[in-house]
């Protein structure tokens, strides 16, 4: 069975289209990395498989069950971004508080433990640092022992120690087999903990490969060249072309043989001004998420 | 894989079960009362106040004093269910503080039903205001207040119970303005109900027109009901009102309440 299963999923705000008919089915045991720019549409997705937003069309299902089910059983969890947090409780009142809603929650001592955050238990919340209440939100998120751990940006205003710190606690929980998806807009993040990333811009997936697929399709180069009316639909089909991009007169052309796309760009075409550069992730990244990118992906799995 | 690892590492369960009574439970009623007590502002309001009101309005004052025992005690309960109205209000207005902490979306991700939840907040509200009562009256009965046993029982009783309405109130506020400082606008408004319920001055020295108004207010009944032990003058009036007025506020409270935490 599925962990997460999104079938055409749309959220509509007024005008704004967040999520667009999206499409996502995630396995038992992956960490997924839901990867893209600030206002893609990731938090929306993420409140609809926590069932604290309703689509507009489309259904959720967390291991066959309604996020409202699974909630109630305890089988999804989630650290939230920020907030959510008591500054009166302790960090320990905190744990324990949640952990009374639950049936059989797994000890407050143990929870605090594998969240790295035992040393400061009798702390006051609002004297803990982002990082620490980060720690306590994931403590919390342990508690029901659930299947399926959800992290919308879960490390957003922590500096690079915190940061450190977080993905170490998860990664040594994540060894137990809980299926992970976390939201992130840092590519070295989704680059090291991730099994596969997910990139979404404006609300619809446009890559979705392991780190190592996704990586491929950022290690060749870039093409850029001044061209009036390009075909793109032919620029598409030269071998070895990842995507096609088009900003103004300029067509950018990311692939992993250079030399066939110039090659066939002054030969065939009328374009001029051309300009090659090797890409990096960052490069990747930008160029799949770019609000007004034309593009095609090849070599990624659905 | 070794047996160390094992026990690090147990599988995770798959068989899952609901929560008992919508997650309601003595641990969290517990956390959460003491939570709140921990809050000086609220503490002033509640302890503190009532008590400074009592000394200044009744022993601080000369015909207070020559009136005797039945002012002092008029007085005394008066400031038990001011400080009993504020510990409900601020108690069920804490949900306002909550949401605008995201701390009720946390709880959305957890088993916890919202009726819960709201049992548990009129449950806190309920023992701030009986705090706010029984230190009112400590302080009433070492400082001169005599009283019958019953009279201190009835009248006692009525305070807490009545000032119910408040939490119905503190809810109803709470869930429409997610504000952290919600309680620093309704203060103001709670002085001015406490105002038309006779608990600073006896309605009867008001002019006759504020009178007639006061009777339609939140607080004319629950001022009524808590001194009719002491002075007599209980009326179906009084009754209907605060049933009135706590159904009215819980209405609101359920319709507020709904709107926030309507689950997909």
């Amino acid at each position: 069975m599925l962990a997460i299963d999104l079938q055409n999923l749309t959220k509509r705000y007024g005008a704004v289209t967040a999520v667009n008919d999206l499409t996502l089915q995630v396995a038992p045991g992956e960490i997924v990395a839901f990867l893209g720019p600030n206002g893609a549409g990731k938090t929306t997705t993420i409140d609809m498989m926590l069932g604290l937003a309703r689509p507009d069309a489309g259904s959720v299902r967390i291991h066959g069950m309604t996020p409202a089910d699974s909630i109630a059983r305890g089988d999804i969890a989630a650290v939230m971004q920020t907030g959510g947090l008591l500054k009166d409780f302790t960090v320990a009142e905190t744990v324990q508080y949640t952990a009374s809603l639950y049936p059989h929650a797994r000890p407050i001592e143990e929870v605090l433990d594998r969240a790295g955050i035992r040393g400061i238990a009798t702390r006051r919340v609002g004297k803990c640092s982002g990082g620490e209440q980060q720690r306590l939100r994931f403590a919390m998120a342990l508690l029901s022992d659930p299947r399926l751990l959800i992290l919308d940006e879960p490390t957003t205003g922590m500096d690079v120690e915190g940061r450190r710190e977080f993905w170490q606690a998860i990664r040594q929980d994540a060894k137990r087999g809980r299926t992970i998806l976390f939201a992130t807009h840092y590519l070295d993040e989704a680059d090291a903990y991730a099994d596969r990333i997910v990139l979404i811009r404006e609300g619809s997936i446009v890559a979705d490969g392991t780190t190592a697929e996704i990586k491929n399709l950022a290690s060749g180069r870039r093409v850029r060249a001044t061209l009036d009316n390009p075909d793109l639909v032919a620029l598409r089909a030269i071998d070895g072309v990842i995507a096609v991009e088009l900003r103004g007169d300029s067509v950018f052309i990311n692939c992993s043989d250079s030399d066939v796309v110039a090659r066939y760009l002054l030969s065939r075409t009328a374009a001029r001004d051309l300009e090659i550069s090797s890409q990096n992730l960052e490069a990747a990244f930008v160029a799949l998420t770019a609000k007004d990118a034309v593009m095609e992906t090849t070599g990624a799995v659905a | 894989m070794t047996a160390a690892d094992i026990t690090l590492a147990p599988a995770i369960s798959v068989e899952r079960t609901t929560t008992p009574y919508g997650g309601f439970n003595i641990t969290a009623l517990r956390l959460e009362i003491t939570r709140v007590l921990r809050n000086r502002r609220t503490l002033f309001f509640i302890l503190i106040f009532p008590s400074i009101f009592f000394f200044m309005f009744g022993l601080g004052n000369k015909n207070a004093r020559a009136a005797g025992d039945i002012a002092l005690g008029y007085i005394m309960i008066s400031m038990a269910v001011y400080g009993a109205m504020v510990g409900n209000t601020s108690g069920g207005a804490s949900v306002a503080l909550e949401r605008s902490l995201g701390w009720s979306r946390q709880l959305r991700l957890t088993p916890l039903h919202p009726l819960a939840y709201v049992s548990m907040k009129v449950l806190t509200s309920m023992t701030l205001g009986l705090l706010a009562v029984l230190s009112t009256f400590t302080i009433g009965a070492l400082n001169g207040v005599h009283m019958s046993a019953s009279t201190w029982i009835m009248a006692g009783l009525a305070a807490w119970i009545c000032s119910f309405v408040f939490a119905a109130f503190g809810l109803f506020v709470g869930f429409l303005f997610p504000a952290e400082n919600v309680m620093q606008f309704v203060g103001p408004l709670l002085a001015v109900m406490a105002m038309f319920g006779g608990l600073f001055i006896p309605l009867s020295q008001l002019p006759q027109g504020m009178q007639t108004f006061a009777k339609y207010t939140p607080m004319y009944g629950v001022g009524l009901l808590a001194r009719a032990p002491l002075v007599g003058g209980a009326t179906a009036w009084a009754a209907g009102s605060v049933i009135v007025w706590t159904v009215l506020f819980g209405i609101g409270a359920m319709a507020m309440f709904k709107r926030d935490t309507a689950r997909v």
